[in-house]
């Protein structure tokens, strides 16, 4: 891990503050010179994490990233810039880090980071942080940093929560000894369907950043077989214990996973794929012909009231997702009736569970409110 | 015997956007119980069709994980303090 590294003059005066310190000095300095961290995900949290790590002086970085820069990132991911949208997050970021720090080696994967190419990326690294958004990613960096032997810096955020935690199967427990599965797809709401306070990736990113540089220097005391839960509206952090799971599936005393998995499938089907197979879907276009030739279709919105006020469909009824079951007894089973939400996941759940209940005629707007503004009405406002 | 039980963001909808609730039980399952017959729609967000716990939801006594006291059976006292831990994955 310690290559011999020196630091030239400029990097004396560059990281002063940190050769200063005894918990530092020139020992630790040449420690991140000669270390290498992976960030995966350059967004919200890889964001503030890429800055920090790349400030500190971190002597390689490599981001994983596959995404363009849109203006609805811009909110929250700080690296990215008003004249960046339209452009490789990664060329994005390479930019901005580069500016920041020229003698910090910046690699990048442009890439979703998949079972196949997983080990032949991390391997290289001697440390990961797992800045991604979804489910299956978070199970393939957890078991791939366990079969690689490498602490894994995690970092998760829900509008104004979030979650940190060191998972190093060598030292302590891994993701899956904190939950073994996760959850079926649609029952937990991604960010771009709950929604994420701005500012809270940069406080949570910039934890995970404190996590690495402590574990490069060996000091203090890492989040290992710890998880740091933050409430940004109460201002409350909190610490958890977590313990290694003997029989986890891939850290335990027989571990049954030896290699990586197929993500995707460990994750499940989402509920828009079962619908669309299904032929339970309607699309925007689809909707609009109906709608103009007089068709009656009831039109349901399953989103959250202040979603509704941003936008909605000409003659939708307000219903969101959580207050379905006691209104059911409102529909008519026999009605045409279309669901929609923003982008299509929480209507499939709702669609799936008036069609449990009997319901007919009941359909899910493909794609959403978002597909509708793309292919119908583009005057409308999106978000 | 009231107990603190605080709810993790995901779960509010279900709660009528409480963040802490107080009710009544010795066990941990007695908790969950009373919880789900208060807020209905928590019941399937917490349990299963065979009525275990979902695996992606952990349940803290303080600061300790259920899972290495004594399960749901756990006992618990009004000082306690419960979490609602669920898996959440943004990062974008
Ligand atoms: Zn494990």
């Amino acid at each position: 891990m310690h290559r011999e590294v020196e630091l030239t003059r400029e990097e004396f005066l560059r990281y002063g503050r940190h050769l200063i310190m005894p918990e530092v000095g020139l020992k630790g300095q040449k420690k991140l010179k000669s270390a290498s961290v992976l960030i995966v995900g350059a967004g919200g949290l890889g964001s503030s994490l890429a800055f920090y790590l790349t400030a500190a002086g971190v002597g390689r970085i490599g981001i994983v990233d596959f995404d363009v820069v849109d203006l609805s990132n811009l909110q929250r991911q700080i690296i990215h810039t008003t004249r960046d949208v339209g452009r490789s997050k990664l060329e994005s970021a390479r930019e901005k880090l580069s500016a920041l720090n020229p003698s910090v080696e910046i690699e990048t994967y442009e890439t979703r980071l998949t079972s196949e190419n997983a080990i032949e990326i991390i391997k290289d690294y001697d440390i990961v942080v797992d800045g991604t958004d979804n489910f299956p990613t978070r199970y393939l960096v957890n078991d791939a940093c366990v079969l690689l032997k490498k602490p894994n810096v995690y970092g998760s955020i829900f509008r104004f929560e979030g979650q940190v935690s060191v998972f190093y199967a060598e030292k302590g427990p891994c993701y899956r000894c904190l939950y073994q599965e996760p959850p079926p797809p649609g029952l937990v709401p991604s960010c771009a369907e709950g929604g994420v306070l701005g500012v809270l990736p940069g406080i949570i990113g910039t934890i995970q950043a404190l996590e690495v540089i402590k574990l490069i220097l060996g000091i203090g005391e890492p989040l290992i077989g710890k998880l740091l839960l933050f409430d940004a509206l109460k201002m409350r952090f909190r610490e958890l214990k977590l313990r290694k799971n003997p029989s986890c599936p891939v850290c335990g005393e027989n571990p049954t996973i030896k290699e990586l998995i197929d993500y995707e499938e460990f994750c499940g089907i989402t509920p828009e794929r079962i619908l669309h197979e299904l032929g339970f879907e309607i699309t925007a276009e689809e909707l609009k012909s109906k709608l103009e030739n007089g068709e009656n279709i009831i039109l349901i919105d399953v989103r959250e009231p202040h979603e509704y006020e941003i936008n909605r469909i000409h003659g939708s009824r307000l219903i969101p997702l959580s207050e379905l079951p006691e209104k059911v007894n409102e529909l008519d089973q026999t009605s045409e009736i279309v669901l929609y939400c923003k982008m299509g996941g929480r209507s499939a759940r709702a669609v799936q569970f008036l069609r449990e209940l009997g319901f007919t005629r009941v359909k899910n707007l493909a794609g959403g409110i978002d597909a509708w503004i793309e292919k119908v009405d583009p005057s409308m406002p999106k978000y | 015997m009231p107990v603190k039980i605080a709810i993790p963001t995901p779960l509010r909808p279900y709660t009528e956007n409480r963040d802490i609730i107080e009710v009544d039980g010795q066990t941990v399952k007695e908790l969950l119980e009373n919880m789900s017959t208060r807020y209905p729609q928590l019941r399937r967000h917490l349990f299963s069709e065979d009525g275990r716990l979902r695996s992606f939801i952990n349940i803290y006594v303080n600061d300790e994980d259920i899972r290495y006291l004594d399960g749901e059976n756990t006992k618990v006292k009004e000082s306690d303090f419960i979490s609602i831990v669920p898996a959440i994955a943004g990062g974008n």
